[in-house]
């Protein structure tokens, strides 16, 4: 961050409409020192911050996201039992004391289990949006600013991808490369780096004629100084947006997967791994198990949704009204 | 509109036919169409008969041209499991997909307009909100368990309360014994497919119509509608509605692909013998003259979609069809 405002005198500086008003004596000199200071000069970062945190919803996803990595990939810490750990003269017991979600078929707890697919889940998740985000940027980005055939090259793949269902691709492309997490995660990055590579194209394509782009050409800067100092700042916003979809995306997209029986196999457990195993127990006495794993993915997917929103509304306040 | 119509179908021969193409290569990567000859008796010499008949030792455009010669005449192979005609088993299961995928349209666009309309021109009410947070929540939501969820609550637990001997909603396939037709039983049997089907398309399309109302309900022509003085409900309907329509289409169009998605999910978890649940068996035993069929009617299908809405739109909108 820079700070740019000037010092007024000796008073502490302090954000204007932060924090309690500072009582200001009548006739004490500091008085007209206020009043005529130099508008407070703020960096893009710190309008930007100051929008976000408004969003309350926003920064509580935050916290409950945040929670939720610590429990999971703490899971050795916090879980409750060691991870697999089986008692089959135990069985399946509904919640209790002891067991606070309850036990599956082998005896194993529930809540361990769901800690530890949560690294898998999650992992997948972040992954996934990360990689994307990446590659449909920089794909995206040089089609826009480079057009012509690189440009119809995107346009007419993702084109393509429109005409099938994304899950029969995927679940086609994981029967041919393998099942593991690392496969999954590159497999689902392969599919959604196009939609990034669609959006940040737009962008580009409108912003590359804006004067502060000639302007840097006018100077000397090389395309890729000019992409990446120039363009791409002014297009994070969209740019991040993108990440937490692509989060909630993938974190869908792999349940369901899993779900079908195509992604993470055993012994690997995610959480649509772990509703698979439990669709069987629709209406019988072990429904219980099916609850926790799709509230996790609902809580996870709906933290990450909310942080997206509190992040399109502090990149453009014009937004807020809808 | 005529030639407008042409162009889009002109365009859309040639995205099928570079799709099929990526996808029976995909295919015949991923599974071995011959594997069924490998462990039978005389394994060698019926692997090489049928790498034969399917000329797999040529070229893979050979092997298209080969493929597609047959499938235009409507030949799409034999089941290597069933040893059934593709094209009688592709029929048979479509006709249950259709009717999933007719309902659940017909839902998801009545009730999402219905919403959206509802929540634009009442912002801010507590209808408003209450619809958007459960957006929010069926976004969220893995689609399947949310079908899960449906059948515990709705089905096992409402039947335990009400004390009937059948449940009140149908989870197993779209009628119950031999009863056929559009009967009462159809449709108890019809509720939770389409929810599930239906719950995230319903989310997405109410908060688009949503936005897209409000965009168009603050447009110029609106005021002016209303101080010429026509009347509130006149002016939602005939100009606000219409116009705020036509983005819903195009997200509609674009979303077929998606619903198809949710018909493997749907027809898995309600054991409905459809498209659905003819890839993911086709896809477990690896059957390619099934697999091949299916991605290629679906492509087909979901184009045939998008050139419906393109078609609809210029109908909506007279400023596309001539440009």
């Amino acid at each position: 961050m820079t700070d740019e405002r000037t010092s007024t005198g000796s008073r502490p500086l302090m954000p204007v409409g932060v924090g309690p008003a500072l009582p200001v004596a009548p006739g004490d000199g500091e008085f007209e020192i206020a009043s005529h200071a130099e508008p407070v000069a703020r960096s893009q970062w710190q309008l930007f911050w100051r929008r976000f945190v408004r969003h309350r919803i926003a920064i509580a996803s935050i916290v409950v996201l945040l929670i939720l990595v610590l429990l999971c990939f703490g899971a050795s810490f916090f879980a409750p039992f060691p991870n697999n750990q089986q008692d089959l003269l135990l069985g399946p017991v509904s919640p209790n004391g002891t067991h606070w979600l309850g036990t599956d078929e082998l005896g194993r707890d529930q809540l361990t289990r769901l800690l530890y697919a949560g690294q898998i889940s999650l992992k997948i998740g972040f992954a996934v949006a990360f990689i994307s985000t990446v590659v449909g940027t920089a794909i995206g980005a040089l089609a826009g600013f480079f057009g012509k055939a690189t440009d119809q090259a995107l346009m007419r793949a993702t084109d393509l991808f429109l005409v099938l269902p994304a899950i029969a691709i995927l679940a086609l492309a994981l029967e041919f490369f393998g099942h593991t997490d690392t496969v999954i995660i590159i497999v689902l990055a392969g599919l959604f780096w196009m939609s990034v590579a669609r959006v940040v194209r737009g962008q580009v394509l409108s912003l590359k004629e804006k004067e502060f782009v000639e302007a840097a050409r006018a100077s000397g800067a090389s395309p890729l100084r000019i992409i990446v100092r120039h363009i791409i700042p002014n297009i994070i916003g969209p740019i991040m947006l993108n990440v937490t979809l692509g989060v909630a995306a993938a974190i869908i997209t792999e349940s369901t997967l899993s779900f079908l029986g195509f992604g993470v196999q055993p012994p690997q457990t995610s959480w649509g791994n772990m509703l698979s195993d439990a669709e069987g127990y629709v209406g019988t006495s072990q429904s219980y198990l099916l609850y926790a794993p799709g509230l996790l993915i609902l809580l996870t997917v709906l933290a990450v949704n909310f942080i997206g929103d509190g992040l399109s509304d502090a990149f453009d306040p014009q937004s807020e009204k809808h | 509109m005529a030639t407008y119509i042409l162009r889009r179908v002109l365009y859309s021969i040639p995205v099928i036919l570079i799709a099929s193409f990526l996808l029976l290569w995909s295919v015949r990567q991923t599974f071995d169409p011959c594997a069924q000859f490998r462990t039978s008796q005389g394994g060698a010499a019926s692997v090489a008969r049928c790498r034969a008949s399917l000329q797999l030792d040529d070229s893979i455009f050979t092997q298209y041209g080969h493929w597609l010669g047959d499938a235009v005449q409507g030949n799409l192979g034999q089941s290597q499991q069933t040893n059934a005609e593709v094209s009688t088993t592709i029929t048979s299961a479509f006709w249950y997909t259709i009717q999933l995928i007719f309902w659940g349209i017909l839902v998801s666009a009545l009730l999402s307009i219905l919403l959206g309309v509802y929540s634009a021109i009442r912002q801010y009410s507590i209808g408003d909100y209450t619809f958007t947070a459960l957006a929010f929540i069926g976004l969220a939501m893995p689609p399947f368990w949310f079908g899960l969820i449906a059948i515990q609550f709705l089905s096992v637990e409402l039947k335990d309360v009400l004390g009937t001997s059948q449940p009140v909603f149908g989870f197993v396939g779209l009628h119950s014994g031999d009863s056929t037709g559009f009967n009462m039983d159809y449709v108890r049997h019809l509720v939770l497919p389409v929810m599930t089907l239906t719950v995230q398309i319903i989310a997405e399309w109410s908060r688009f119509q949503r936005a897209s109302m409000l965009d168009t309900m603050s447009a110029d022509y609106i005021r002016t509608a209303r101080a010429k003085g026509v009347p509130r409900r006149r002016v939602v309907v005939r100009h606000g509605l219409r116009n705020a329509l036509i983005p819903l289409v195009t997200v509609m169009a674009l979303d077929i692909g998606a619903l198809f998605g949710g018909i493997v999910i749907t027809e898995k978890i309600f054991s409905i013998p459809g498209m659905g649940r003819l890839f993911l068996t086709a896809l477990l035993q690896g059957d390619v003259p099934v697999l091949e069929a299916w991605l290629v009617v679906t492509a087909i299908f979901i184009v045939l979609f998008n050139l419906l809405a393109d078609v609809l739109y210029g109908v909506l909108d007279p400023r596309i069809r001539l440009s």
